[in-house]
């Protein structure tokens, strides 16, 4: 454990790092996958015919999917590079700490969307353990129109 | 599916019809697959021994999910989700209940829109809160 805060400089200094843009296909399928996994048979989410009497006129994803990479970006690189400041900063775990979502718009199969990531924000808290910090991610989420659909806020908890 | 729900229909206080779920290690598996997310501390016991847990781990993101679902059929159809977020408190085991909760906490109108916001969590059977969170819909109304 490290004496003093586990925010040091290289770690300041990546505030505002972006990752590439992630291109992303939503395609029925996937969804129809996605929404069995979670167990869930509503029928916007499987049901073509249904779908498309419905106000939304085709299939749309249930919160929280957003498709498959047709080109990924560097979201993992990014995270490997905090990874690496966390490390020498004192604090090498990391947790997933949950995650909050805005939704603007459906998305709807068919859809193409394009995601950018950045390394948004930090905080210290000390727990029970020692230093936590309180790292959010925050991706913005926009369709082939550029019409936000959604944005996410990740936290994770580096300890 | 169910009946519409209308922001007449709600009070604060209310609560959402629970959604019981027991996800399996086979629903894990296939969250890895649907989601792409394949950490093994989700489908590998020895790796999540290896860790300190009993067992592999119930996704955070497929209790988002859950809840996901429990707001979407409680809303209908002509209602819209506009924000959830939850926090990956405590860890859920496969084969033991997760049970979906939420409750009104407030309402109003605002530009137009019937809002509703909730506090939403997953509880496991020992009546822990494992996955708090908070959840904002938008209404039909009859108004």
């Amino acid at each position: 454990m490290t004496e003093g805060s586990a925010i040091t400089d290289e770690l300041r200094s990546m505030i505002g790092m972006a990752t590439e843009p992630v291109i992303m296909e939503v395609e029925r399928g996937a969804i129809r996958r996605y929404a069995d996994a979670i167990g869930d048979p509503n029928p916007l989410f499987s049901d073509v015919e249904y779908a498309r009497n419905s106000r939304y006129g085709e299939v749309i994803c249930p919160p929280g999917f957003f498709g498959w990479p047709l080109k990924r970006g560097g979201m993992m690189e990014l995270l490997g590079t905090i990874g690496g400041a966390l490390f020498r900063a004192g604090v090498p775990r990391i947790l997933d700490g949950g995650v909050d979502y805005e939704f603007f718009l459906p998305i709807r199969a068919g859809d193409i969307l394009t995601s950018h990531g950045k390394f948004a924000d930090f905080r210290e808290r000390e727990g029970r353990t020692g230093k936590m910090l309180f790292i959010t991610m925050e991706t913005t989420y926009l369709n082939q129109n550029g019409d936000l659909v959604a944005k996410a806020r990740s936290t994770l908890i580096a300890l | 599916m169910a009946k519409q729900l209308y922001y007449e229909d709600v009070e604060a206080g209310m609560e959402v019809p629970p959604l019981v779920k027991k996800p399996t290690t086979q629903q894990l598996v296939k969250w890895a697959a649907a989601s792409g997310d394949f950490y093994q501390l989700h489908y590998d016991k020895d790796f999540a021994q290896a860790q300190g847990f009993p067992s592999v781990l119930v996704h955070g993101k497929l209790k988002f999910g859950l809840l996901g679902q429990m707001l979407i059929d409680w809303i209908g159809e002509d209602g819209v989700l506009k924000k959830l977020g939850c926090s990956y408190r405590g860890t859920d085991f496969p084969g033991e209940d997760l049970i979906c909760k939420g409750k009104v906490t407030n309402k109003y109108v605002k530009d137009g829109e019937h809002i509703v916001e909730l506090e939403v969590w997953t509880e496991n059977p020992r009546g822990e809160r494992t996955t708090p969170g908070t959840a904002v819909v938008a209404l039909p109304s009859r108004g």
